[in-house]
């Protein structure tokens, strides 16, 4: 414990992007409590006060139909969270099963299940999403699984990596010798192994998944209005460059912040667990 | 009475860590004269590897460490030197070999190119032809056949022995007065490292450098060394001439440290009981032996 | 020699077949979604007359397998089908929009090695300094917005508060240039118009910049741990002792080493880029592949669709390709155990 706070003492950083998270987390779960506007989120109008400047109450200005632009912010974090954490609780199982079982068993089982991973690698990973999201609805389930269909190969081949070093040390060889079981031997010794590699990624990736997510909202594939989301109020609001500019500037500050934020989680839970690059 | 080669006064070294300061040098003081061969033999951990930096100037730069003491080479006190004057001796008038010879030579760069960058320091207007020639001539020195084909190899595609003479070679070509050995071929097998010693016996001797020999092995310092420095946990516990010093060690660690049981391979550390206050007893130098400027 | 190009055919074989899964994966995607792709094409007023006909052209009532054997076929003539969004064929359009999308990935490509890796560099001799922490919040930041976000940003303060650079476009419409590469920047020059070439690199700045800049973050950061890593080598504390200045040991020393495990994320970063392009070239009004790809997307046209998604796969199993070559040249270690075996 006390490495922990004194590896945070020596990077401020690390700190900072603590408190990032904490708030954007505590904002997207209290967005009911803390948003000016709480009915903003949905399709409500306002001409009265539509498409002004950031002045009190409306800390970042009012969009074209008169939403508050902070209270849809908040929101949209709900949003992004859950779909991060959706993707992840799905995409991870599957990649780090994936990659133990290719990994462990070798021989076909492992050619096979590397080749398809490497199929799915070897499609850039916004076009994949794009692909799907293009032949399915929009909406924001079709968008989770989109996401997770690209996300899992990335956890199959850090698992794989991982398992196949593992293979040759001592303790899994000892425990082959006792006889230990297969399945014994790969959730019982060698994933507690990967499991700070795949924390580490898994924190960064909620900010990458944020990141795709919001990209490809941003080309009107993700979730339909009215529903709040980050990158579709991007892309609403490059319209009317420069002269409603916090239209654009705030969600997009939004995207950067909360990404940023977990980049540097990422990266302080990197230097406490000890994991390699 | 000329004047030492290296002259080290109440050395002492500390580090800072985040968890409060640690003492690795108690202030130890040990010399070495022109062409001698003097070994500072001890555990790991007893601050011989940090003596032998802080001799070349590679621990002061770091922020954490706090040196006192007096470094004295060739007579110039170290200490009142510039950055650039201590820089400047490096590679030049002392040179340092390490442990292990291949992971110590960079792994992109070919043999050649690596020696043209050690002539540099010597002569830093030298071409690379010249440096070519004069490294095939110092590699035949040591006794490489084929210099043409080891100066185009990068390290991975040579023996360790062969980067070790390597080593050797290029630490000696400059010509400095002082060459600091850490546990010189520790990486590599027995009778590999026999023919080394043999090797850097004979070189040092024509070239008349002074040498600086850490160890903890002392099978090899029995064989290499005229003196001998047995230091444990920071400070100098026995100083004699090596044949003395084999013969009737006095000090309880020195005795502990003849009777450990030695290892197959030589390579390994002797395996000493735990420590025990007698180890602490104050210094012991044998006749003929002692620092300059002591009473006798 | 002989044993590189052995290592080539090796891997272009690998890369086929992968490719082939590829194609097989999109097209089954592409087949299997609800709602006709005829229909939706021809739009709700077509009569059911010319659904069908346009069905039986599509040959989408015949099993799976066919019509997969039917694209294989107009794929190995070249063809890869009409486009119902430009009604041409989609090798047409492809020739048309994907130079511009490389030149942009090329550029972005260059100022990502050009401007990250050094930047790693100095952030690594400098450790621990306000060089290294400033170095590491940018890249941090560059690598945490979508590409789509800096575009904005940078048109914001660039083409807009300080009119510096245009807003849209490849270049300005008052030039015609011949067409001969499709590459303007090469293009202008070979016709000697070099206002034309100045118009051309302006408009391409600010988009290079917004895709390259989550790479330059990304490289900085790789290029730092990697050299703080080999910094702890042997060797680099034996170039110490020997005195070398410190200044070569960081550029020459370190780096060199340090460089062959950044290669493999370098260029797979790069080839990521084919598919970032798409935010990029929506925001500037880049006439790239991307944005056909985004469109044809929205369309749902199939051949489009599967046409443009090869080939941006295709680049980017070529890209690694040619990183995993470049390795093997740079790595002492690979290129010489290749000549021996």
């Amino acid at each position: 414990m006390t490495r922990t706070l004194a590896i945070l003492a020596r990077n401020p950083l690390s700190a900072f992007g603590i408190v990032l998270v904490a708030l954007v987390v505590l904002g997207a779960a209290f967005a009911d409590v803390i948003a000016p506007f709480p009915e903003h989120r949905g399709a409500v109008v306002d001409f009265l006060n539509f498409n002004k400047a950031p002045e009190w109450p409306y800390i970042f200005g009012t969009d074209l139909v008169g939403r508050d632009l902070f209270s849809r912010i908040l929101y949209a974090y709900r949003i992004s969270l859950l779909l991060a954490v959706v993707v992840l609780a799905v995409a991870v199982p599957i990649g780090v099963v994936t990659g133990l079982i290719a990994g462990h068993f070798g021989g076909w089982t492992e050619a096979i299940l590397m080749r398809i991973t490497d199929i799915f690698l070897s499609i850039p990973p916004l076009v994949l999403a794009m692909s799907m999201m293009g032949l399915l609805e929009p909406t924001l389930v079709n968008g989770m699984l989109a996401v997770t269909a690209m996300w899992w190969p990335w956890y199959t081949r850090l698992v794989y990596n991982l398992t196949r070093v593992e293979k040759e040390e001592g303790y899994v060889l000892a425990a082959e010798v006792i006889g230990a079981s297969r399945v014994h031997i790969i959730f019982r010794e060698i994933l507690p192994n990967c499991i700070p590699a795949i924390l580490t990624k898994m924190t960064l990736d909620v900010g990458f998944v944020i990141l795709i997510a919001s990209s490809l909202s941003f080309l009107g594939l993700g979730v339909q209005p009215p529903t709040p989301d980050l990158g579709s109020m991007v892309a609403e609001g490059a319209k009317y460059l420069p002269d409603s500019w916090w239209l654009t500037v705030f969600p997009g500050l939004a995207i950067l912040v909360v990404v940023f934020g977990f980049n540097l989680l990422g990266d302080a839970l990197r230097e406490i667990l000890g994991v390699d690059q | 009475m000329t004047i030492p080669t290296l002259l080290i006064r109440d050395l002492g070294l500390t580090f800072r860590t985040y968890t409060g300061s640690v003492d690795v040098l108690h202030g130890i003081s040990l010399h070495i004269n022109k062409g001698e061969r003097v070994a500072l033999v001890g555990e790991s951990g007893s601050g011989k590897s940090v003596t032998a930096r802080l001799v070349i100037g590679l621990l002061q730069n770091s922020r954490r460490t706090r040196v006192s003491g007096l470094l004295r080479f060739e007579g110039r006190d170290l200490g009142t030197l510039s950055a650039a004057e201590r820089h400047a001796l490096r590679g030049t008038r002392m040179s340092m070999i390490f442990q292990d010879p291949t992971s110590s030579l960079n792994p992109v760069y070919t043999i050649g190119a690596q020696f043209h960058e050690v002539l540099r320091r010597g002569a830093p207007e030298i071409g690379e032809k010249t440096a070519m020639e004069r490294a095939a001539q110092l590699l035949a020195e040591v006794f490489i056949n084929d210099p043409a084909r080891v100066l185009a190899s990068y390290p991975f595609q040579l023996s360790g022995g062969m980067n070790q003479r390597v080593m050797i070679a290029m630490a000696l070509a400059n010509e400095p007065s002082l060459l600091i050995a850490d546990e010189p071929g520790t990486a590599l097998d027995v009778t590999v490292q026999a023919q080394t010693l043999k090797l850097m016996r004979e070189m040092v001797d024509r070239h008349g450098t002074s040498v600086l020999f850490i160890s903890h092995n002392l099978g090899v310092v029995r064989e290499f060394a005229d003196r001998v420095y047995v230091i444990y946990k920071g400070r100098i516990v026995e100083h004699g001439g090596t044949a003395d010093l084999f013969a009737a060690p006095r000090h309880p660690y020195t005795q502990a440290l003849l009777r450990a049981v030695p290892r197959v391979t030589g390579g390994g550390i002797p395996d000493i009981e735990e420590a025990t206050d007698c180890f602490f007893e104050p210094m012991i130098v044998h006749e003929g032996c002692g620092e300059p400027g002591d009473q006798a | 020699m002989q044993s590189v190009v052995r290592l080539i055919l090796k891997r272009l074989g690998i890369s086929l077949v992968v490719l082939v899964g590829v194609s097989m994966l999109i097209f089954a995607i592409a087949r299997v979604i609800p709602g006709d792709p005829a229909r939706i094409a021809l739009g709700p007023n077509a009569t059911v007359e010319q659904v069908e006909a346009l069905r039986q052209r599509l040959h989408l009532d015949e099993p799976l397998v066919i019509q997969y054997g039917h694209f294989l076929a107009d794929l190995a003539r070249g063809d890869l089908g009409i486009s119902l969004y430009t009604n041409r064929p989609v090798t047409a359009d492809i020739a048309q929009f994907l130079p511009a999308t490389l030149e942009l990935i090329f550029l972005s490509a260059v100022l990502m090695i050009v401007i990250g890796l050094p930047l790693g560099v100095l952030s690594a001799r400098y450790r621990d300094t306000w060089i290294d922490s400033t170095v590491r919040v940018v890249s941090i930041l560059g690598v945490s917005a979508p590409s789509f976000v800096w575009a904005v940003i940078l048109m914001l303060l660039f083409s807009y508060f300080i009119p510096i650079f245009p807003i849209a476009g490849r270049i300005s419409t008052n030039f015609v240039i011949p067409d001969v590469t499709g590459f303007l920047l090469l293009d202008t020059l070979l016709a000697g118009n070099l206002a034309a070439f100045g118009s051309a690199l302006s408009h391409i700045v600010l988009p290079a910049f917004a895709l390259a800049l989550s790479g330059i973050g990304q490289a900085a950061r790789l290029t730092r741990s990697n050299m703080v890593e080999t910094y702890d080598k042997p060797y680099i504390e034996m170039a110490r002792s020997y005195g070398f200045p410190e200044r070569r040991i960081a550029w020459r020393y370190a780096f060199r080493p340090s460089l062959i495990p950044s290669l493999t994320i370098i260029g797979l970063d790069v080839a990521a880029m084919l598919g970032n392009a798409f935010l990029v070239e929506a925001v500037f009004a880049w006439p790239g592949l991307s944005r056909y790809g985004v469109a044809v997307i929205l369309r749902k046209d199939l051949n489009a669709i599967v046409g443009t998604v090869l080939i941006i796969s295709a680049m980017f199993l070529i890209a690694n390709l040619i990183v995993d070559l470049l390795i093997a040249f740079i790595n002492p270690r690979i290129r010489l155990s290749q000549r021996a075996a």
